[in-house]
């Protein structure tokens, strides 16, 4: 598996503030990989890092193989960031016929295609259009040049749930044509349907990351209800990754040896045994508050 | 045909993909040699990576259930036989509908007997 980002123990610092703290991470050429963490867990820094646009601490970060910095790189990626910074005086027309001329790769069928579905008015001026619209322009010019590897940071933030289907879409569609899509998010259920792959961190490290199906595969809630609940103790075996007790129900998060965690049930005399998949947002609240 | 994902169940996508096709099959939806849609429409159809079709697809050709010509699309394996699939869900559906009329008889309420199904059912994957 050929690596698009490598990183190994990226340290940040801004002054007293640890924004990265060993983030080692790993992003799989081929498909969507979504980037999930809280506000301030760390996940523009990386970016901002990767582009070479602040400097690590220590540590180090590989971009398409090469260390960060390189200009040759930079030119095969392409980033839409949160601010979506464009020529406010440009009309949408003018900005598109200013960015296409800088990329040989430049699809003119990816123009019209986009131009129509994210129904861009061509003749209004950047200035006047909406957060949202500015969002799917900066979308536009970015998968018109198919790089072989595009970052977003935050792309649905500020988008309407028609719009923000309509930017999954597309990046679905620069997927199915060999880009690698990298895509920062706080919203967990666009990430687990769209993401093949993900990536966890919380106060600038990873807490997890994986091929999305394998982490769905390997969670498991287990619920036993009890007339006597026994002391949480009993289910501190190996796989466990985290115990409740509500009333008399003992709920387990667990992450290998389910099966012999769900048969302590019956040795300890529990009256039910459930065993339930995990969905993407109880699996990150129960990571994010872990730490 | 027509897929209904939840992405936020837990159940990995390319699984509800695989299970979903072949209910379509069971059910007649889909019979054999009929056309699947491409990689690249479905995937963009259910807002989903194409690596999660590309992981499903893969799984029903190994399950016998589809064939993949390359370059040409994916169809339903002649092999299959939706109809002897049907038959056994058939037969299936008469035998559930005598176990049922039996409990009910012995006085058990149906929520009784649905718990003692799952129990059943879940004694299976506790097992696994």
């Amino acid at each position: 598996m050929n690596a698009v980002v490598e990183t190994t123990d990226l340290t940040k610092r801004f002054g007293e503030n640890t924004a990265l703290n060993g983030l080692t991470m790993t992003v799989p050429q081929g498909g969507i990989v979504g980037f999930l963490g809280r506000n301030g867990s760390g996940k523009s820094t990386t970016i901002k890092i990767l582009l070479d646009v602040i400097r690590r601490t220590s540590g180090e970060a590989l971009l398409l193989g090469e260390p960060t910095g390189s200009v040759a790189v930079r030119r095969r990626i392409g980033f839409l960031g949160e601010d979506k910074r464009l020529y406010p005086y440009m009309t949408v027309e003018e900005i598109i016929e200013f960015t296409r001329p800088f990329f040989s790769t430049w699809r003119k069928e990816t123009e019209s295609r986009l131009l129509r579905d994210f129904e861009l008015p061509r003749n209004c001026k950047v200035s006047s259009l909406s957060k949202g619209m500015r969002t799917k322009l900066g979308l536009l010019l970015n998968l018109c040049r198919h790089a072989e590897f595009l970052i977003l940071d935050e792309p649905s933030e500020g988008l309407d749930p028609v719009m923000a289907e309509q930017m999954l879409q597309s990046l679905v569609q620069q997927a199915a044509d060999g880009t690698t899509i990298f895509f920062s998010s706080h919203q967990i259920s666009e990430v687990e349907q769209i993401a093949d792959h993900i990536i966890v961190i919380e106060k600038g490290r990873v807490v997890l990351q994986g091929p999305l199906d394998h982490v769905q595969q390997k969670f498991r809630r287990i619920n036993l209800v009890f007339d006597d609940p026994p002391p949480a103790e009993a289910f501190r075996v190996d796989g466990v990754d985290h115990v409740s007790l509500q009333g008399r129900t003992i709920s387990i998060l667990a992450s290998r040896n389910i099966d012999d965690i769900a048969a302590l049930g019956p040795l300890l005399a529990a009256k039910s045994v459930e065993v339930q998949p995990v969905g993407l947002k109880e699996l990150f609240l129960e990571k994010v508050r872990e730490r | 045909m027509i897929l209904r994902l939840n992405p936020s169940s837990g159940v990995p996508v390319y699984l509800q993909i695989v299970e979903q096709i072949k209910h379509s099959i069971e059910i007649g939806a889909l019979e054999e040699g009929d056309q699947l849609p491409g990689i690249r429409p479905l995937a963009e159809d259910l807002v989903v990576s194409p690596n999660t079709v590309v992981k499903a697809y893969n799984e029903l050709e190994r399950d016998g259930v589809i064939r993949l010509r390359h370059g040409a699309g994916a169809y339903v394996s002649e092999s299959n036989s939706p109809n002897s699939r049907r038959c056994r869900i058939k037969d299936a559906s008469i035998l559930v509908k005598n176990v049922v009329e039996k409990l009910r008889n012995m006085g058990l309420s149906d929520e009784q007997s649905r718990r003692l199904f799952e129990a059943e059912l879940m004694e299976e994957v506790s097992c696994r």
